[in-house]
């Protein structure tokens, strides 16, 4: 990967430049993440669970030696838990120093976008809109909302417990 | 300029090897041992130093370790008494030239104001007027003692001879040829010849002739002859001495001109004493090769021998290097080697996965095959071995580290300690040492801050002012244990268990077990100190110590008995790279139990279990009683309980000696697995110590059984904190 690699959270809040997102389904909801933080994306496998963790991470799986979570997308975002298939993917992306698989439905599309396409979120009460979501965007008539990545492994949550 | 980069940082390696050198070197000092050796490592430490130093231009560097050398040789020459004042001031001249060292290192800026203090101490122990050795520095810290030793040396007394030698004139004619031998030991015959024009007048003439042409000259040859003619009134062993140190590496002829009619003239009785004088001559010559000179100077000797052995220094090529050469060791960049021991890794698994299929595929186990990859693991597992070897490292290195921070907080609190090490020579991987500092650190901050009490105290109780911390480290079964012991007041187990209450972390009345209170202060938000000290009062507890000991696979434990002190115990694997485990299904899924835990497993019948009252099962081992621990449930996998009769029970000792039952479904077999850590991309998991990847390319976890036996035991009390911490 090149050097831009290394630093991928900083991506998001970088609005200025065209960027490239990658958008994928989850149900019927479509969302997207920088492609500079997405290092591969390969088909499901069965994790291995991790006890005591909070109901989002679906487990670790082996990739190529390294140990990877799995963080199913949808619980984390507050929607109804993934029954994952052979059809469902994996994003692995880099988050600061950590890799991390995302469990999504399947990736539709790869946007090329500036920071004028990207809408603030908009202003509803929700938890989720307000940790997750950096901006939404509005493509043929459809909305994609751009995740922040860096909120999404449970740090803090588990020490807190 | 990357080059000189590269020597540099060398050189600060090398510098804080000296550093360690010096640093212990001062300590065995202060324990009482006079081996001359020992003060000569010291001072060839900062000898090194001051001359590494001095090539780079660090001048403030070069500065301060000149005055320490300065004390250092008066030390060694006897003149300086090792007292235990005076290795106080050296030891912490040894910190302040450890600080100067580092921060030419970083380029940060030093503390000038400790140093000057520092170094005004220093010339005070000068037993000699201290102004001189200002001047004198800066000379002779640039590239000196390169050669000194073999010229410096050669005024050795002949003033005897000067007594019988005549007035008289002499003339000699020398012929000399200095053999290749000559230049290789570093001599130079253009002193020799200043050293001939000082005894007389010489007229010197070199012989070109047996130079051969550019292209057949070997640069390490030697071409060159001289034949000097000199008038002198020495006689002619005053001559023949300036030629004492390379007489073996060349071709000497001094010849006396007129000597023959001389004889004549010569009364018989002056003649024998000139022979006698002669003969003397002889026997005051040291009849040793320079080489030798060069490896005595290092010895006592140069301790009696005065101006003359601070005038020979200490050769930097001398017996160090010697010592160190039959060592032979290299410095390999680390990353090498954990890059080496990640493909080993790798190779492990592979091999694994290689003997399941070959299962799978029905080859009979007494197949070619089959012996093929018998063998196969077994070099596997030398390799290993072998490269995890490359990678351990004495735990002094850390150790080391600790005198300084002992006397540090000792100056802080006001406390006189006095610190004690043993086992600095047990081996561990060196990603566990490095890992291993932070934690140290603090539990000799708390040993000392909270553990020890005030010299009034202390005297109060009737025990020595002195407090005594002891550090020690050992292998066993398979771990590493390092323990903190001071002679402390202990734990104050009322007032810990009131802070514990006042903060909410436990109900007021909670029975508590002694050691159940002692664990407390391992809870996060506790912290014991009723005035937030500098020390230890950084907002960093005893919790913070324990997880980073738990995150590299470790426990951590205190002992501790009122007014006699506390010992905190750690215990961590020697290695964060592999381990040997036996493979358990739990509920569908696949663990790996380390099998430095099982003591036996066994196949538990049903009138062995007894309950015992709530959730809690025994089970009857040879009349004894062990917890049963239901892993699955413990680890949330299913909610309610394995039959006992179904599963298989593997004693387990935990942390303490302490015995229980794991409850597993079944075991699946015994395999080394490579270690993945979780928090590399998660974070810890309760009850799991890491990742590893087994034959079959998934993901199995390792237990953590210290953990799982802890919790169980916690969830049986309702007391759910322990558990969150841990």
């Amino acid at each position: 990967m090149t050097e831009t690699a290394s630093n991928p959270d900083q991506r998001p809040t970088d609005l200025a430049r065209a960027c490239e997102l990658i958008a994928f389904r989850m149900g019927t909801r479509e969302f997207c993440v920088d492609i500079m933080s997405v290092r591969e994306i390969r088909g499901w496998t069965k994790a291995t669970a991790l006890p005591k963790s909070p109901s989002f991470v679906r487990g670790v799986v082996n990739l190529r030696g390294t140990v990877l979570p799995i963080v199913d997308l949808s619980a984390r975002l507050g929607f109804p838990a993934a029954e994952p298939t052979a059809r469902h993917v994996i994003i692995v992306a880099q988050i600061g120093a950590q890799t991390i698989g995302l469990l999504v439905d399947a990736v539709s599309d790869i946007l090329t976008v500036t920071d004028d396409l990207v809408h603030p979120t908009p202003d509803v009460a929700s938890d989720m809109a307000k940790t997750f979501v950096r901006g939404v965007l509005a493509v043929d008539q459809r909305m994609i909302s751009l995740i922040a990545l860096d909120q999404v492994l449970p740090v803090c949550e588990q020490d807190a417990a | 300029m990357d080059a000189m980069a590269a020597i540099k940082q060398t050189f600060f390696q090398e510098c804080e090897e000296q550093l360690g050198e010096l640093e212990i070197g001062l300590l065995v000092l202060q324990d009482g041992d006079t081996d001359p050796e020992t003060v000569n490592a010291v001072f060839r430490a900062v000898h090194s130093i001051k001359g590494g130093a001095g090539a780079f231009n660090l001048d403030e560097l070069v500065h301060f370790a000149h005055v320490f050398e300065n004390v250092l040789d008066h030390l060694r020459a006897g003149r300086l008494a090792a007292s235990g004042d005076v290795l106080k001031t050296m030891l912490r001249a040894a910190d302040m030239l450890a600080d100067l060292v580092r921060a030419a290192r970083d380029g940060t800026a030093a503390d000038t104001g400790r140093r000057d203090t520092l170094a005004a101490e220093l010339r005070a122990l000068d037993p000699e007027a201290a102004g001189k050795d200002l001047d004198s520095g800066h000379q002779d810290s640039h590239g000196d003692d390169l050669d000194g030793p073999v010229f410096e040396a050669v005024p050795i007394s002949f003033d005897d001879m000067e007594i019988e030698s005549t007035p008289d004139e002499h003339q000699f004619i020398i012929h000399f040829t200095p053999k290749p031998d000559l230049y290789a030991k570093a001599n130079e015959t253009a002193l020799l010849m200043r050293e001939l024009c000082s005894l007389g007048e010489a007229v010197i003439t070199c012989d070109f002739s047996r130079l051969p042409v550019l292209e057949e000259l070997d640069p390490e040859g030697s071409y060159l002859s001289w034949t000097i003619e000199l008038r002198t009134v020495q006689d002619e062993n005053a001559v023949r001495a300036v030629f004492e140190f390379v007489e073996w590496d060349c071709e000497l002829d001094v010849a006396q001109v007129g000597a023959a009619q001389g004889l004549d003239d010569m009364a018989l009785g002056a003649l024998i004493e000139k022979m006698q004088a002669a003969v003397e001559a002889e026997l005051a010559a040291p009849e040793v090769p320079p080489n030798d000179v060069q490896a005595s100077m290092d010895e006592p000797l140069a301790a009696q021998a005065g101006s003359a052995g601070q005038a020979l220094g200490n050769p930097p090529g001398g017996k160090p290097d010697a010592g160190k050469s039959s060592q032979a060791t290299i410095r390999v960049d680390l990353d090498r080697v954990d890059r080496l021991i990640n493909l080993v890794g790798e190779l492990v698994i592979n091999q694994a996965m290689l003997t399941q299929r070959m299962l799978e595929a029905g080859l009979a186990r007494a197949s070619g095959v089959a012996t093929g990859l018998d063998e196969l693991e077994q070099l596997t597992r030398e390799i290993q071995d072998s490269v995890m070897a490359i990678r351990a490292q004495p735990v002094k290195s850390v150790f080391q580290r600790m005198p300084r921070l002992v006397r540090e907080v000792a100056v802080m609190t006001g406390k006189s300690v006095r610190l004690t090490t043993a086992g600095e020579n047990t081996e561990v991987d060196k990603t566990v040492i490095e890992r291993l500092a932070d934690p140290l650190t603090h539990m000799i901050r708390n040993a000392i801050d909270h553990g020890l009490e005030t010299p009034e105290l202390r005297a109060a109780a009737g025990k020595p002012e002195e407090g005594l911390v002891h550090l020690s480290a050992l292998h066993r079964s398979g771990r590493i244990v390092i323990e903190v012991a001071d002679d402390g007041a202990g734990i104050d187990r009322p007032r810990v268990k009131a802070i514990a209450a006042e903060k909410g972390l436990i109900a007021a009345e909670a029975p508590l077990s002694d050691e159940e209170i002692d664990n407390l202060i391992f809870l996060p938000g506790f912290s014991t100190a009723s005035t937030v000290s500098d020390i230890s009062g950084r907002g960093v507890g005893m919790d913070v110590v324990r997880r980073s000991i738990q995150a590299l696979g470790g426990r951590i434990s205190i002992r501790s008995r009122p007014r006699q002190g506390s010992t905190f115990t750690m215990s961590l694997p020697l290695t964060l790279a592999v381990l040997d485990g036996m493979v358990v299904t739990v509920a569908g899924e696949t663990l790996v139990v380390p099998l430095t835990a099982i003591i036996e497993t066994l196949q538990p019948k049903a009138d062995a279990v007894h309950g015992f009252g709530g959730n809690s099962r025994v089970i009857a081992i040879r009349d004894q009683f062990i917890p049963l621990i239901d892993v699955g449930h413990e680890l949330d996998y299913r909610s309610g309980f394995a039959d006992p009769c179904k599963s298989v029970a593997l004693l387990v000792e935990s942390e303490g000696h302490v015995r229980s039952a794991l409850l597993v479904d079944a075991i699946l077999g015994q395999r080394q697995v490579v270690i993945k850590s979780l928090e590399t991309n998660y974070q810890h998991v309760p009850g799991i110590a890491a990742a590893t990847i087994l034959g079959d390319g998934r993901v199995a976890l390792i237990l953590d059984v210290d953990a799982v036996v802890a919790g169980s035991r916690v969830a049986a009390t309702g007391f759910e904190q322990l558990c969150a911490a841990g």
